[in-house]
Order: C-alpha cells, then structure tokens, then sequence
C-alpha cells in the first residue's frame, strides 16, 4: 500500500494531480450517499412537506427548494442526494460481482487453455462485441420478471454486460504469466494447480482489476442511468434514479423549465468523471509502460539506510 | 506471416469473410438462448391480458412454441439467414418491415454523427498531442473525458433547451416537419434520400435541419474517444525515427506534425471507428428517445416495454448481425489502408 502510494507520488506530469481529484470528488459523493437521510430535506418518494402540505410543481431554484422542484412535485435536491445512493449501490454491486465471476473464470480459463479456454474466449468476445446498453437493455428485460425492477435487477443485468472485460484481462495475464519461470519453478516443486493458481497467478494477475474496476463503475453509472432514461431500470417507486429523473426532465423541456434537466445530469457526469479520473490516474501511475517518472532528489543518508537494509 | 504468399490481401479478405460463420453463429446462439431459454411465456406476457385461452394457444402454435428448443433453435438459425426475422406479437409486424420502415433514420443519424465527430476530434486531438502537457491539452483532455463522461441524453436535453431560448423556429424533434413527410413520397425508406430524389429543395432543407441537433449529440460522444486517440498516436509517432528524421532534414516543426506524424496517427482511427460501433449503436438508441427519432432504437425501447418477446428478439438479432457484418468491413477496409496488417 505505502509502495503503490510512493509510485503514484513519484510520477511526472498531470497525472498525480487528476488522481488526486478523482479520489476528492468521489469522496464527496460516497458522503452524500451514506448521510442521504441526514442531508436530504426530504423522502426520495416525498411531495408534500412534514406537515402534509403539497410541494409546489416545477418551481425554479430558490431558498426553499435550493435546486427547485420537478414535475411530480419533488425536490429536486433531495432526488440528486438519495439518486447518489442508488447509484453507488448499483455500481459497487455491480463491479464486485462483475469482478467476482470475471476474474476467477478468466484465471481459469487461461491457466487450464486448450479446447475449454477457446470456447469460452470465443464467447466472452462475442458477447463483448455487443453494443453494452443493448445488452443490458436485453437482461434487464429478462429479469424484470425474476428479480422484479430495483436495484439488485439493475446491478444484476450491468454485472451481465461487464463480466467479459475481467475475463479478457484476467486471462490474458494469466496467459503470458503461466509460461514464468517462477511458476515453472513452483510447479518442479510439485505445487497443484489450484495452489499455482491461488498463490502464483492471482497475485501477479489481479493487479490491472482496480483500474479495470473503477473505468467499468464509470460505465456502469452511465449505462445505469441510460437504463432509466429508457424507462427499462430502476422503478421510481423503488428509489431515486437520476437516469429516470432526467427522463421525466425531456417533457419540461418544451416549457423552458431548465432545472429539473441539470442537477441530475451534472450528477451523473460528475460521478462518472471522477471515477474516470481515478481509473486514469491510477493506470497512468501504476502502470510502468505510461509512467513518466519525476526526478528525485538525490539524499545520500537515505540512499545508504535503504542500502543498509537490503 | 511464414511465407511471402501468406501476406496477400485477397487472402487477408477471405479468411475474415469466412471468420464471420463462427462469429455470427455464437452471437445468434446467446441471443437464442437470452430470449428463448428465459422464463415466463413470452405470448402471455405481450398479449395476454388481451386475449382468450384459446386465442393464446393459437398464437402460440404459429409461433412454434410448442415445439423443442432443438427445433426451434434450427428454425430461428434457418430464418435468419433468408434474413426473416419473425413477426411482432403485439402487433403482428414483420420485423423485417420495421426495419427497412425504420433502418434509414437510425442510418442517416450515425453517418450524420460520425462526420460530426470527425470534425470536431481531428484538430482537437492533433493540437493536444502536439501540445503535450501543457494547459491546452489538459483543456483538450478534460472536453474529451467530459463529452464522453456526459449522458449523451443530458447532452442532447441541454442543446434543445439553449435552441429552444434563442433559436424557437429550429427544430428539436422529429425527422422532418409535418408538411415534408406529408410531401415526400416514400421509396428508399431513408427520408433524405426521398426527398433529393423528389427534387425538392424545401424539404431537403427543412430534413437536413432536423438532423443537426441529434448527429451533432451523438458526434459529441464519439468524439471524445477519436479525441484520444489521436492525441495518443500524434505524441507516440512525433516520437519515431522517421519523424525524428523529417526534424534533422531541417522541416518546420509544423509541417513535421502536419504532414509526417499525423498522417500515421490516422490509421488507427479507422479500426476504432469500427470498434466504436457497439457504442454508437447504443448512443444512436439514446439519442433517437431524446429527439422523437423514428428510428430503430425507440422501436426497440417500445417493444420491451410492451414485453413482445418476438420482437425484441428480431431487432436485437438484427443489430447483432450488424455489428458483426461492420467489424468485418473495418477489418477490410483497414486491410486496404495500411499494408501492414495480413494473417
């Protein structure tokens, strides 16, 4: 951990410095979505106020509603703080179990190859090949049915579409890392797969996971919110989405009613720009091949207690 | 690779051509088994509040549903390669007609977006790459992460309501005015080309008009990846031999990018335009709900959320066969541009 932090501080250019903005803004978004019920003024789902009186409609931003209300008589603040917490659950659900399938099948694929791992290469890309929100239209489809229209349907059907891109990654580390000599070595030793596997591969292997990690989130949250502008994710009536907001936000723009259009939206991009800072950032960081190296300064005392250490 | 005889092109085109079967087939078979294999009864769930027992029996033995998914599965392969893709349940469409009803404005809206794109992601992506590191190409970074970071639909709610204030006669929906499509007789299936075709310059106008705001949406997006791609290849090639060697031959750093490093960077953008396919597709289905687009997106978005089964699964086998029938044409067409690539 305190290495990969040296690495990333150790880098020349911009790249630092967006990742550095990727991780604030995330943070800010991570609090707004577990204090929602401290920091909202309302319910996701409420248009009166406490004492039972009726949300103005579609009134401009003022004091009292500090990004107006929308057409359904919400407030529209209120939508954008629970709408971060839908959209974190989903992409965290989403990525973890998109990662769990992923990298598991991709080590194994690659370390077993032969005929199993051709098939399941030819299958993986092929169902990568399909356009994402198409895919994700059709799973959605699917499991409206089984799993009904919430957030475990949403994260289910986003897992769908990005299962393949750990696998594709995952083996072909795993690929170019099965021919290493240390692994050669393990196996002279009479290590089973499964140990070659477990305590050889997945280390060296899981290392490009993050970037992949926090890049996918980006998109997730985007095809998450493509979802429910389709009217095809998340109900209104299960939680805030700002994806369907925006949708209801499409009739009002005949009206010249501007707001209830840009607070989600600018949610949404904000979101998906600082995640895809942080993917950037770590990629360009801890990625040797992009990494441009600052110049250290050269200390003599610490260069000899390293020396001395090793 | 091997042997000189390996590397010809008509050699290059006719394994990849052929490389379509097994690839076209394993798409066919997941969109078989999504759709086909899932729960529920797909007529019930279209129809079903609408008809008798009896009525949905019927229904359900014209589509072959009570026959084996083996033989079903055979048929569906059967039908797609006479290009048939089934009638609609809910409202007993051929979704070849909607296709050929529909295809020509999803069409004329990617190639309108890709000519958009193009022009905005060639001189931003070249002047960030010449530029490295500096404020302008962090600028030029940050409008790439951002107009692919932005829902295109925000994007797309944002546009109409600043044309809307300031421009209330342009249109913001819809292919055409109601007077055109009125006008304008039918025969391609792609308005613009009915429109030249009937010789009528009012309405070729008014169409063209009608098509700015949607492709200019869907070129946004498109643009911030050719953006970066361009920036990445401009900084890798200006670090080359050779254009290291136009700078010892004394040529203006200028003309060196202009003419020596650009050019290179170019070839790459053909490949990802194919490869941007799968997104434009997905944008194109965005954009067409954002703007009342008659085209193949909102038909799809129409289907699902009418549960017909048939239906979507004739226009998700349609787009499967597009993709695949593109990214063959890429490869070629890349074949063809740059020497280097052959099996």
């Amino acid at each position: 951990m305190r290495r990969s932090l040296r690495t990333i501080w150790q880098t020349r250019g911009l790249a630092r410095y967006l990742l550095v903005a990727g991780v604030v803004m995330t943070a800010a978004f991570v609090v707004l979505a577990v204090f929602a019920p401290w920091i909202a003024p309302y319910d996701f789902a409420q248009n009166t106020t406490d004492a039972g009186e009726r949300l103005p409609k579609l009134a401009p931003p003022s004091g009292e509603h500090w990004l107006g209300t929308n057409d359904q008589f919400y407030d529209i603040w209120s939508r954008v703080v629970w709408g971060a917490r839908t959209a974190l659950q989903v992409v965290l659900l989403s990525v973890f179990l998109s990662a769990l399938v992923g990298v598991p099948l991709g080590l194994l694929s690659g370390f077993t190859g032969g005929w199993p791992d051709r098939v399941m290469v030819f299958l993986m890309d092929a169902l990568y090949s399909f356009p994402s929100l198409l895919l994700a239209i059709v799973f959605s489809f699917l499991l409206r049915s089984a799993v009904g229209g919430g957030v475990l349907a949403a994260a289910l059907a986003l897992t769908a579409v990005y299962i393949p891109q750990y696998f594709r990654v995952v083996r072909n580390t795993t690929v170019s890392a099965r021919e290493a000599t240390y692994v050669e070595a393990a196996r002279a030793l009479g290590a089973r797969p499964f140990t070659i596997m477990r305590k050889y591969l997945f280390g060296n292997v899981v290392q490009s996971v993050p970037v992949i990690g926090t890049l996918n989130a980006a998109d997730a949250l985007g095809t998450l919110a493509a979802l429910g502008f389709l009217g095809l994710g998340i109900q209104p009536t299960e939680a805030a989405e700002w994806g369907y907001d925006l949708s209801r936000a499409l009739d009002d723009t005949s009206a010249g009613a501007w707001w209830p259009a840009l607070f989600p939206g600018l949610a949404i991009i904000l979101l998906i720009t600082a995640l895809t800072l942080v993917g950037e950032g770590l990629n360009e960081t801890l990625n040797p091949a992009l990494r441009r190296r600052r110049l250290q300064p050269v200390r003599f005392t610490a260069l000899a207690r390293e020396g001395g250490a090793r | 690779m091997a042997s000189a005889a390996a590397g010809s092109l008509p050699r290059y085109v006719l394994i990849r051509v052929l490389l379509v079967v097994p690839m076209m087939w394993v798409l066919l078979t997941i969109v078989f088994l999504l759709l086909r294999v899932a729960p529920g009864d797909p007529v019930t769930a279209a129809v079903g509040d609408k008809l008798s027992p009896e009525a949905l029996e019927s229904r359900r033995a014209a589509l072959g549903l009570d026959r084996p998914l083996v033989v079903q599965y055979l048929e569906y392969l059967g039908r797609v390669a006479q290009l048939d893709f089934g009638r609609t349940i809910s409202d007993n469409r051929p979704v070849l007609e909607i296709i050929k009803n529909q295809g020509g404005a999803t069409l004329t809206l990617t190639l309108g977006a890709f000519l958009f794109a193009l022009l905005i992601a060639l001189p931003l992506g070249r002047l960030a790459g010449r530029h490295r590191d500096t404020a302008l190409d962090a600028v030029i970074r940050i409008f790439g992460v951002v107009s692919y970071a932005a829902p295109i639909f925000w994007v797309g709610i944002l546009l109409v309501l600043f044309v809307i204030t300031f421009v209330p006669s342009w249109p913001t929906f819809g292919i055409a005015s109601a007077e055109t499509e009125f006008y304008v007789p039918d025969r391609t299936g792609i308005i613009l080309v009915d429109a030249i075709l009937a010789n009528d310059s009012a309405s070729v106008v008014d169409v063209l008009q009608h098509h700015v705001l949607p492709c200019f949406t869907l070129g946004l997006l498109l643009s911030g990846v050719i953006i970066r791609l361009v920036r990445v290849n401009v900084i890798q090639s200006l670090k080359d031999d050779y254009v290291e060697a136009a700078r010892a031959r004394g040529i203006p750093e200028r003309r060196v990018v202009r003419k020596h490093a650009f050019r290179n960077a170019l070839v790459p953008v053909i490949t990802v335009i194919g490869l941007q396919f799968a997104l434009t597709l997905s944008g194109a289905i965005l954009t067409e709900r954002t703007f009342n687009w008659p085209g193949l997106g909102n038909e799809l978005v129409a289907y699902v959320t009418a549960r017909d089964y048939v239906a979507v699964q004739g226009l998700v086998t349609f787009f499967a066969v597009a993709v695949v029938v593109v990214s063959v044409a890429v490869d070629v067409l890349n074949a063809l541009v740059d020497p280097r690539v052959r099996y």
